[in-house]
């Protein structure tokens, strides 16, 4: 194993009862990188991110953290890892600093050093001001970057984050990206699960993709959209009822066509083009929309877009 | 070794938490004894003693004979109350379980680190009703100080077992029905209020199955320097089973519900 891997999985798979959560996957964590895991819900990330963060046995394959097996060293992992799991668990009750000093002596840290580390995290948290209050009284996004803060109070070689952003508004997600991003440059390794194309496009360096327990793609986020979808989408929309009879006539205009119901989508390397030949075979779209081919439609392309609840 | 060590930090933990969220609790302390020596006590006591209270409680004043039967009753709410609502609340309601796991403690040092933890409440629950009663004239030191460590027991018994049973809840419906069916009945017919001896003949063994009976037992004979019902050591094997058990059976269902 090459001495900068953090994490090596091969043939991971994780299974409870029948139901089959990580299905014999491959992947390697290299130190100072940020490593995403991209899936709807449902497709094995959290399992596969509590595998890692030695709170769940595998059940078949080979992992090892930080150089150890997580079955049999999991207290001396959880030293040197830092958490953020997909629900805050912070004790509401108790004051934003009181929540550092407690999580820091589980680390066994002197009461001296949490002290200088409460500080500098709450200023990186931008919490400073509200290190007495307690914990109920912060908004979603403030404890979202709390439980952040608290995670990295050991200074942890590795940071797991499960679903950063779900359920933050716009301006709390781009602080918390922020944030991210200054440990990734401070050389901090990042393992990030999420559904938000545009925070995996924003964060990792590379990422793979899952689906239904398996990893149906690796990469980086702009050699995945290279090697999945041409570089332009064309979304056009017809009148309602006027879609249907038109649709196979766009079909030679994309390497791929995708109808949805309320539109149709065009994937191309001319975007400019294709929507002018929709022109001059006289078809009249509603509205036409050229935009770049993201990480999303890589993602639909790969997990499809069935609903998973 | 290593769960000893993860168990004193988690109680160092819970000691700091405690610091925060004391004030209701304390206050509990002492206004309980208070209300219930007054009224059952001095109250209700005074009617007992007028009528032939006195043959079936050895000599002793009823508030004198029911102080060390109240010590015990409060080390097991206090026990039981400490692992029921909390213990849910932290692998369920607020998964505050989930984040101590996410450090190197273990579920073995978070079980033993709680209950050592409730252990000592009781113990500061159980001094401060022993004080409570001298002042109302119904224990005696230093017996009232004597008391405490079996009460102390009690609770633990009570804070291992509750805990166990926790361990298996999601949902607080649980918690109800374990005070409704099972701490309310013992609170009231475990010999605290009465000699079990009072009850029909085919209920004792029910009584006497529960660990409350034990704890009353031994903190009344404590307490007032009276004999116990069986010989003290088994009183405390009894309680000491419950321990064992409850803090077992809660290490092997909370590592089947934390790691996963």
């Amino acid at each position: 194993m090459p001495s900068d891997s953090l994490v090596v999985a091969k043939g991971l798979t994780k299974r409870f009862g029948d139901f089959v959560a990580v299905d014999n996957i491959d992947f390697e964590v290299r130190s100072g990188e940020a490593f995403g895991f991209l899936g709807p819900n449902g497709a094995g990330k959290s399992s596969t991110m509590r595998i890692i963060g030695a709170t769940s046995p595998a059940s078949d394959g080979f992992i090892e953290v930080l150089g150890l097996d997580p079955e049999f060293h999991g207290s001396e992992i959880r030293q040197r890892l830092g958490v953020v799991p997909q629900e805050d668990n912070l004790d509401p009750e108790l004051p934003v600093d009181a929540n550092l000093i407690i999580y820091g002596r589980y680390f066994g840290l002197s009461r001296s050093l949490i002290k200088e580390r409460i500080e500098e995290l709450l200023a990186f948290a931008q919490l400073s001001d509200r290190a007495k209050d307690k914990v109920d009284s912060l908004s979603g996004g403030m404890k979202r970057r709390l439980t952040i803060a608290r995670s990295l109070i050991n200074q942890p070689d590795l940071l797991l984050l499960d679903e950063p952003t779900t359920g933050l508004d716009p301006q709390a997600r781009h602080l918390l990206w922020d944030r991210l991003y200054r440990l990734k440059q401070d050389g901090v390794t990042l393992i990030i699960t999420t559904h938000y194309m545009d925070e995996a496009e924003q964060l990792c360096d590379r990422l793979v993709v899952m689906d239904g327990g398996k990893i149906v793609a690796e990469g980086s986020p702009a050699a995945l959209i290279q090697k999945h979808s041409p570089r332009e989408v064309v979304e056009v929309r017809f009148p309602v009822g006027v879609q249907e009879g038109v649709v196979n006539r766009l079909e030679d205009l994309g390497s791929r066509i995708e109808a949805l119901p309320d539109r149709v989508l065009l994937y191309t390397d001319d975007g400019d083009r294709a929507a002018e030949e929709i022109h001059k075979r006289g078809l009249f779209p509603e509205t036409i929309l050229t935009r770049r081919s993201t990480l999303e439609d890589v993602f639909l392309k790969l997990t499809g877009r069935t609903l998973v609840d | 070794m290593t769960t000893v060590r993860h168990a004193m930090t988690y109680f160092e933990s819970s000691a700091r938490r405690y610091r925060y969220v004391f004030r209701g609790s304390m206050f509990a302390s002492f206004l309980n004894p208070i209300l219930f020596l007054s009224a059952m006590g001095l109250g209700l006591g005074q009617l007992v003693d007028q009528q032939t209270g006195e043959a079936v409680i050895d000599t002793f004043s009823y508030v004198t004979y029911l102080a060390p039967g109240l010590m015990a009753t409060t080390a097991m709410s206090t026990g039981a109350s400490d692992s029921s609502w909390p213990v849910v609340a932290g692998l369920k309601w607020l998964k505050t379980y989930h984040g101590v796991l996410a450090t190197p403690l273990t579920v073995g040092g978070l079980v033993l680190g709680h209950v050592a933890f409730v252990f000592t409440r009781v113990l500061f629950v159980s001094l401060v009703y022993g004080l409570v009663a001298v002042a109302f004239g119904a224990l005696e030191l230093p017996r009232a100080l004597l008391a405490i460590l079996p009460a102390g027991l009690t609770g633990l018994a009570f804070g291992a077992a509750v805990m166990g049973f926790s361990s298996y809840l999601d949902r607080d419906v649980g918690l109800a029905n374990l005070f409704r069916f099972g701490i309310t009945p013992m609170f009231l017919f475990s010999g605290a209020f009465f000699p079990i001896t009072q009850l029909p003949e085919f209920i004792q063994p029910l009584a006497i199955a529960t660990p409350l009976w034990h704890g009353v037992e031994l903190t009344r004979a404590a307490g007032l320097g009276v004999s116990t019902s069986w010989h003290p050591v088994l009183h405390v094997l009894v309680l000491a089973a419950f321990t064992v058990i409850g803090l077992s059976v809660a290490r092997r269902k909370m590592t089947m519900r934390l790691i996963s």
